[in-house]
């Protein structure tokens, strides 16, 4: 196997034992990155020069003798909108084209700490808002599975650049299934933490109550392996959690004998492709096979959760993009008044997207229709929480697909309602602030589907080990695009 | 209930958007057909149910009264688009 695409421990062996040296992987990646990048187009920035300078740190340390973490020395990359000191940070938009924060992310600095070499920021949707990276002000991003299809969204650039092998991970965010959904189209692993396991510092805010950064890798050791570098308090959060936060590592055991799983019949509606349902079926099978007790369950909720979301996530973020004003950062349109040049600013830096989302945000919250909307969405808010709380008294995890469908032909999805429908099965998840992973579970039409596992609030581990036991026992990570095949 | 093209005037005037008479078109229609997907929230009767801000049950976080080492003025002016005398400076107000 190339080294590029080994896992996350297997790297470091490899470094600590000096058979490469940090210099060398780094390099390799960054000609991978080259070589691939005019395909799929993952990145915005790419930061070759710090990413060698860090990457002789680490080589320092070693020859020094001094133990470097298992993060430490190997490449990664971060979704555009997380805060990265003196590297460019544009949430994909005309608005901060040019932004430069004078400050790093909670998670940048977490990852910073560990030694983790920034090989770059990744394509999203503007301001993470959509669910196939074409809302990006700046290009698409292509499927590595299949170049004439989105990775998804709007991680997208995250999803496609591990798929990819550019990186050995990549940090997301997820305020809807966007982690989870591009993990699911594009064949990784994706999870979406607990709201306020992961500090939301330095993420550039969507819709605050739901939104929650996570890792996407190839395995899912490695993914618990990020989760331990970036997860716990965080005292600039004010929503961040204090808990006692495990080893997650230690929860990857091939076991999951007794293990209940409820399958929420709600999450095989809404246009499911049939094959999808199959391979999902085939999953319980193997759980089944495995020890778990598999039993179906209802949320009865579900349906209101993608208005009530829409509502939420409207509504949070016409009130989050105020700030970009034109005055302190940001871009600037010319104009003799100050309401001229603030109105023109906007005008001409958000697209098309965000300004529709603002527009109803707006709506839902001015008087005459709070109540019947905003205060009826978080009513509903209420519901869906009780509905997942009562299921997950009886369940350790509930399991359903992450998606109804594969990843979507570019152009494919041109009406929002559309795209919406896309993440029906993960939306209710952010609203009641639970964790939740997305897994290979096959093929079809020769494109990856995803298998979500939803948890009780801090399961995180347990997650890991229903994923961990499936994904031994299917072997589903070891498949690469034929793009890769094709190229080794 | 309806959006109309004025409705969409004054949400644009709110969130400080200039739009163009196409957009305005364009989006008066895009907001309706979310209205229209948002109406089955009308339907259902939630009377006693309590709105849900937050998901996890955190009141007063506060942290300790003490100053520390912000952003120095260089910094915090770094990406104004236009900036004097260690100020953000903006068109004519009034």
């Amino acid at each position: 196997m190339k080294t590029i695409r080994k896992s996350l421990a297997e790297l470091h062996t490899l470094l600590v034992n000096k058979e490469i040296s940090s210099v060398e992987l780094t390099g390799e990646y960054l000609d991978h990155i080259s070589e691939f990048e005019p395909k799929i187009r993952a990145f915005i920035t790419v930061t070759a020069e710090k990413a060698l300078a860090q990457a002789k740190k680490i080589d320092q340390k070693i020859a020094q003798g001094e133990s470097i973490g298992p993060l430490a020395g190997i490449p990664m990359a971060l979704k555009d909108n997380l805060c990265t000191e003196e590297i460019v940070t544009t949430c994909a938009s005309q608005m901060l084209r040019e932004f430069i924060p004078p400050y790093n992310a909670t998670v940048t600095s977490r990852l910073e700490a560990a030694g983790a070499v920034l090989a770059g920021k990744l394509n999203m949707d503007e301001f993470a808002m959509g669910s196939t990276t074409e809302s990006s002000a700046f290009f698409l991003t292509a499927n590595p599975w299949d170049l004439s299809r989105v990775p998804g969204g709007s991680s997208g650039g995250s999803a496609a650049s591990v798929a990819a092998g550019e990186v050995a991970y990549s940090l997301g965010s997820d305020t809807g299934g966007s982690i989870r959904q591009p993990a699911a189209f594009c064949g990784v692993v994706g999870l979406k933490p607990t709201y306020g396991v992961v500090s939301r510092y330095g993420l550039a805010a969507f819709a605050s109550s739901l939104d929650q950064v996570g890792p996407l890798t190839r395995t899912v050791r490695d993914n618990a392996l990020v989760l331990n570098a970036i997860a716990g308090y965080d005292v600039l959060d004010s929503t961040s959690v204090p808990f006692n936060k495990p080893d997650y590592t230690q929860f990857l055991e091939n076991n999951v004998k007794g293990l209940k799983i409820g399958v929420p019949k709600e999450f095989f509606e809404h246009g499911l492709k049939s094959e999808i349902a199959e391979l999902i079926k085939q999953a319980l099978k193997t759980y089944e096979q495995l020890g778990a007790e598999i039993e179906e369950c209802s949320l009865p909720h579900m349906q209101y959760a993608l208005p009530a979301y829409f509502v939420i996530s409207t509504a949070e973020c016409s009130s989050n993009l105020a700030r970009y004003d034109g005055v302190s950062y940001g871009y600037r349109a010319e104009a003799e008044e100050v309401i001229d040049m603030c109105e023109t600013t906007r005008a001409k830096a958000f697209g098309p997207e965000v300004k529709r989302r603002m527009l109803f945000g707006t709506y839902a919250l001015s008087s005459g229709n709070y109540e019947a909307y905003y205060v009826k969405a978080q009513k509903v808010r209420t519901l869906i929480k009780q509905d997942f709380a009562q299921a997950l008294a009886k369940y350790h995890v509930l399991l359903s697909p992450t998606t109804p469908t594969v990843a979507y032909k570019i152009g494919e999805i041109s009406e929002p309602v559309a795209c919406y429908m896309g993440d029906v099965y993960t939306i209710p998840v952010n609203l009641a602030g639970l964790p939740a992973i997305s897994i290979p579970a096959g093929f079809v039409d020769n494109m990856p589907v995803g298998l979500q596992l939803i948890g009780n609030y801090f399961a995180e581990g347990l997650l890991y080990r229903a994923a961990y036991a499936f994904e031994q026992n299917t072997g589903y990570y070891q498949e690469i695009p034929a793009l890769l095949r094709e190229a080794d | 209930m309806r959006i109309k093209a004025e409705d969409v005037e004054k949400l644009a005037l709110m969130s400080r958007l200039e739009l163009t008479e196409e957009e305005k078109a364009a989006y008066t229609e895009s907001l309706n057909a979310s209205l229209d997907y948002m109406h089955s929230l009308t339907k259902l009767v939630t009377d006693t149910v309590e709105p849900a801000v937050h998901v996890l049950p955190m009141v007063n976080v506060f942290r300790e009264d003490r100053v520390e080492i912000g952003l120095d003025h260089k910094q915090a002016l770094a990406n104004a688009p236009e900036a004097e005398a260690g100020s953000f400076k903006v068109p004519r107000i009034v």
